[in-house]
């Protein structure tokens, strides 16, 4: 990768144009004294070759899926088919009006119809809706649909959502949003939900719990069957987080789980870019007894994100009732492999099988016997962008000082697993003999380690022209 | 080390006061700006509010963290320290030189409750 | 084997050797057997691409083709070739959020150029990094009035903002505990007089209102700013960023809060989203944005680069006491809008609005010489406007759907709305007045 360093803006020159547009074949714009604007706005003036040399460019700093091996955990970085763009951006499609009657959509309605009936026989809940745009976006809708739940059957004492103490943390922040209290169950030290204290905290005021399974850890809730049970029986309902769904594509479904509610990441599971941070679409599914309550939640400006919607149904179509089957199981495969291959190395707090995902707690040794500060996980995770891999999500879960979470997926065949097992090892190496290469990484990127305090304490958040 | 400074009261959340007359000064320790990191901001309440004691009157951020700061003591905010609006960095530079907000007691006895330098030095290693 | 998965036979036998499992499903031994699922999954097989791509092209083919003629939040603007050239660069699309800022330099330093041309347009001082779509911005908006307002928990929105606006803020409200109060329309804009009434009734931390509302009517806002700001509330401006180019922007009207939908900046329609929304606001209230922020900074060795910043306010960092819960943001679509910024500049940008108003007044004119509408509001519009039909709505609109054009949308009076954007060439205006004169001889 290299270093450029222009903005669009400082490429502006005064007259020079990136468009062609027809003859206005009408008179002038007359706008009423005091609606129009005083100044023009401050927008680049550059011709169209610049436009696509200067993002071309830009995009040549950036890493994706494409460029490279991206175990970043709880994000589940898989492949993005082509097809689905290329299905994505069929004119047919883009040229819709979103408030076109459904009578002059079919093929659109086939496709809501189709996505509906195959989220259901993967995750068997029974109704899927699309209008949210994101995962967070997912939890938010589904928690309102228990809120709604609880306030249609008058019962307006339940303001309390248990949320465990390893959630991802939209899991409190969406409860927050939704006027819930948290209330937080602990985790054993197995890493799994601590039934005993569970028990203490259910009760009339309880709306409900929020529940990742597998969990952040990567660990399987094996209680979940005694969870649902005691959660059913306080009253409340149960939300499944499913943004760790991809292990169980193909084994375990949520509703046979007895979840009540659960959102869907199309981004992760269903193999939809990322896109650098979004679009997603974070479809919820709900029981028979939500479905009604579920079709009236209108948290976005329309249908949802239905390009994003088109992509993940052409993935499933792709997989098919054979492939689906296989998806889950090999991303399993994976996590397990690397973890196996790397804990003399890495500190493995929780040695259990994982799922797609698993925690290290930092280095074995972290080179702090040379007398120099001892590398960090955030000092591998600088180092392993010198060897050409993103690095694992790191500080999180909030369980352990130096969490490093990998989620390899299931379309890193085991060469590029090799591959970063082996990098992993040299790194680990390097820390015990000199940890000062570590804390110097990056050496080879466009930038070196940014100043953060300084973009914190002083926020410069746009592009201001030298006078 | 983090430094700990005789004769102040401290509250076991990290919090220091400083009695002048029926006015508590309050800032936050030294042992909390070397576990915050480099301070980025300053939350800090508005002159007329009320404070009270156990609960949460702003907080700090720094690059990766924030972290609540709970009121010592209840009453109404006298005074609030203009500077670290622009210069949190003042924290880090020097935790008891740059308190945050200045509180009009309402109820001094609360200050009975809190520890002295001894006690917090206990709490804080 | 499939295309997808790289796993042979023998990798799969190796690897689970490593592990020290006999078998893939050995790897589930933790779930309790009740839950496997043993079952056959109740979807199609496999198709193969030729497959695939036949059935989508199959589903398309079944949806009529239409030229549109309505908007009411989402614009049928001409989209540059460029632009999906450059989104579809697989270095933009396939990255997650630029967490590793040392090799997402390219997505920091667009989302950059975003919170600019956003802060351009709007006129305000700060952006985030966008939002989902134009409602939840407005809905975040709401919950930022109540937050900066600290003991009040009332926010007045205008009767005019579109449907689907109202209907996203109602919902976050709700659950929120927030009381949402209409203020009426007068003469088809948000009435000043009202406002300042109920603003007098109390408890008012903000307002939320459209610079271009629901009837494409061009809302003047002069004194709504004083009116709030006196009683310590906050004015949210409601606006379409295309428009404005020409249009008073929010800062110019005095706002401290500026939402509103990209999609009008060359977003195809694509049946309601992706979009993107956005928000800027004024530098005081920078904390209080929900969601990601990129800003400049300095590395290690002093080169200018760019960061995710001000992360404290963040759920990962503040769970339940973040400004918001969007951990995420509509980072490829603000790529969209900021390369179509980038390549109409403000003269593109100014064109596109005279053509479409010019397209639209010209519609207006052509549909009311039909004799079959009458004038509504006396009031300026931009490219949308709404008049009261003196045909059947339906009948009206299945005549324009059999002759191939999709407009004359009914508002929740009974009016038809008609919108023009540059795309519609005044030939096809013409046709479809046609159609409409002569539907009814």
């Amino acid at each position: 990768m290299k270093y450029y360093d222009k903005l669009i803006f400082e490429l502006s020159r005064p007259g020079r144009k990136g468009y062609s547009l027809p003859e206005n074949p009408y008179g002038p714009m007359l706008l009423p004294a005091g609606l129009g604007r005083g100044s023009k706005a401050m927008l680049p003036e550059v011709s169209e070759p610049d436009v696509v040399r200067h993002y071309t460019n830009l995009s040549q700093m950036n890493f994706g899926v494409d460029t490279g091996y991206y175990p970043l955990g709880s994000c589940t970085m898989k492949y993005n088919p082509k097809i689905n763009e290329e299905i994505a951006a069929m004119p047919a499609f883009q040229g819709l009006h979103p408030l076109q009657d459904e009578a002059t959509v079919p093929g659109v309605k086939a496709v809501y119809e189709g996505m509906d009936k195959a989220l259901c026989a993967i995750t068997g809940m029974k109704h899927f809706i699309f209008t949210p745009c994101a995962g967070a976006h997912g939890e938010l809708t589904g928690l309102m649909i228990i809120r709604e739940y609880h306030r249609r059957r008058g019962d307006l004492a339940r303001t309390k959502i248990i949320v465990p103490d390893s959630a991802h943390g939209t899991n409190p922040a969406s409860a927050a949003v939704c006027g819930l209290e948290v209330v937080e169950v602990r985790s054993t030290e197995n890493g799994l939900v601590d039934v005993a204290d569970l028990e203490k905290l259910l009760g009339p005021d309880i709306a409900g719990i929020m529940l990742t399974n597998p969990n952040t850890l990567g660990l399987f809730e094996r209680e979940i069957g005694r969870i649902a049970e005691l959660v059913h029986a306080c009253g409340g309902l149960l939300y499944y987080d499913g943004a760790n769904m991809n292990p169980l594509l193909g084994m375990v479904r949520p509703g046979d789980m007895d979840f009540d509610v659960m959102h869907l990441n199309l981004h992760k599971t269903f193999s939809t870019p990322h896109g650098g941070g979004g679009p997603g679409s974070g479809p919820v599914g709900v029981c028979a007894k939500l479905a009604g309550i579920a079709d009236t939640m209108q948290v976005s400006g329309f249908h949802g994100n239905f390009g994003v919607i088109l992509r993940a149904y052409a993935y499933i179509l792709s997989l098919g009732r054979e492939h689906v089957k296989m998806a889950g199981k090999l991303s399993v495969l994976n996590a397990n492999y690397i973890k196996e291959s790397l804990k003399d190395c890495y500190k493995l707090p929780i040695g259990s099988v994982c799922k797609h995902e698993f925690v290290f707690d930092g280095l074995v040794d972290d080179g702090s016997a040379t007398g120099k500060a001892g590398a960090t996980t955030l000092d591998v995770a600088k180092r392993l962008l010198d060897f050409g891999f993103h690095a694992p999500t790191i500080y999180f879960p909030l369980l352990f000082h130096q969490a490093m979470m990998i989620e390899p997926t299931e379309t890193e065949s085991p060469e590029t697993l090799d591959a970063f097992i082996e990098v992993l090892r040299t790194i680990a190496a390097e820390a015990a003999a000199d940890p000062d290469i570590l804390h110097q990484a990056p050496h080879g990127t466009p930038v070196s380690r940014p100043d953060e305090t300084r973009a914190a304490r002083t926020p410069v958040v746009k592009y201001t022209p030298a006078v | 080390m983090a430094k700990i400074i005789e004769g102040l009261k401290y509250a076991p959340t990290h919090e220091w006061v400083r009695v002048e007359g029926g006015v508590a000064v309050i800032g936050v320790t030294d042992f909390a700006q070397m576990e915050m990191g480099d301070i980025t901001y300053v939350d800090a309440p508005e002159v007329d509010d009320e404070v009270v004691a156990g609960e949460e009157f702003g907080a700090l951020e720094s690059v990766k963290a924030s972290s609540d700061l709970i009121s010592p003591v209840s009453g109404k905010v006298v005074e609030v320290n203009a500077e670290l609006e622009d210069a949190p960095e003042k924290i880090n530079e020097d935790a008891f030189a740059n308190w945050i907000i200045k509180v009009e007691m309402s109820d001094p006895s609360e200050l009975d409750a809190l520890l002295d330098a001894a006690a917090y030095k206990n709490i804080s290693e | 084997m499939f295309q997808y998965f790289p796993h042979t036979g023998e990798d799969i036998r190796r690897m689970l050797e490593r592990i020290g499992a006999d078998s893939l499903d050995a790897l589930y031994a933790d779930v309790p057997e009740r839950f496997i699922y043993r079952g056959e999954y109740d979807l199609p097989a496999a198709m193969s691409e030729q497959q695939v791509r036949d059935f989508f092209e199959g589903l398309a083919a079944k949806n009529p083709k239409l030229k549109v003629f309505a908007g009411a939040g989402a614009y049928d603007h001409y989209t540059p070739s460029v632009i999906p050239y450059i989104t579809s660069r697989s270095e933009f699309l396939t990255a997650y959020t630029p967490y590793q800022s040392e090799i997402s330099q390219g997505t920091l330093r667009y989302i950059f150029e975003f919170q600019t041309v956003v802060c351009s347009l709007t006129g305000m001082d700060v952006s985030n990094a966008s939002m989902y779509d134009g409602p939840t911005a407005a809905a975040e908006a709401m919950r930022i009035c109540v937050s900066q307002a600290k003991k009040k928990n009332t926010v007045l929105v205008s009767a005019t903002l579109l449907p689907q606006v109202l209907k996203v803020m109602e919902v976050y409200a709700l659950n929120a505990g927030v009381r949402l109060v209409r203020i009426p329309a007068e003469g088809g804009q948000t009435s000043l007089q009202a406002l300042g009434e109920l603003i007098a009734a109390g408890d008012v931390a903000g307002a939320v209102v459209p610079s271009l509302n629901r009837y494409g009517i061009i809302e003047d806002h002069a004194g709504f700013a004083d009116a709030l700001h006196a009683a310590g509330a906050l004015l949210v401006e409601y606006c379409d960023p295309s428009a404005l180019a020409v249009l008073k922007s929010p800062a110019e009207w005095g706002a401290d809060v500026a939402v509103g939908d990209g999609q009008p900046l060359g977003i195809p329609l694509c049946y309601g989203g992706p979009y993107v929304g956005f928000m800027a606001c004024r530098q005081a209230l920078i904390r209080k944005l929900p969601g990601r922020i990129v800003g400049e900074t300095v590395d290690k060795d002093g080169k200018r680069c760019y960061v995710l910043t001000l992360q404290a306010r963040e759920q990962h960092i503040r769970r339940e006491k973040a400004s918001s819960n969007i951990c995420s943001n509509e980072s490829l679509m603000a790529l969209w809008v900021t390369v179509y910024a980038a390549l109409m500049g403000p003269e593109g940008l100014r064109e596109v609005n005279e053509i479409s108003y010019g397209g639209a007044h010209y519609l207006e004119q052509q549909l009311l010489a039909t004799g079959k509408f009458e004038k509504v509001f006396d009031a300026p519009f931009l490219k949308e406007f709404v008049l009261k039909p003196l045909v059947p709505v339906e009948e009206l609109q299945q005549k324009l759907l059999d002759a191939g054009f999709f407009g004359a949308l009914k508002t929740e009076e009974g009016y038809v709305s008609f919108c023009v954007t540059e795309k519609r060439t005044r030939a096809e205006i013409d046709r479809m007045v046609n159609v409409i004169r002569e539907g009814w001889l």
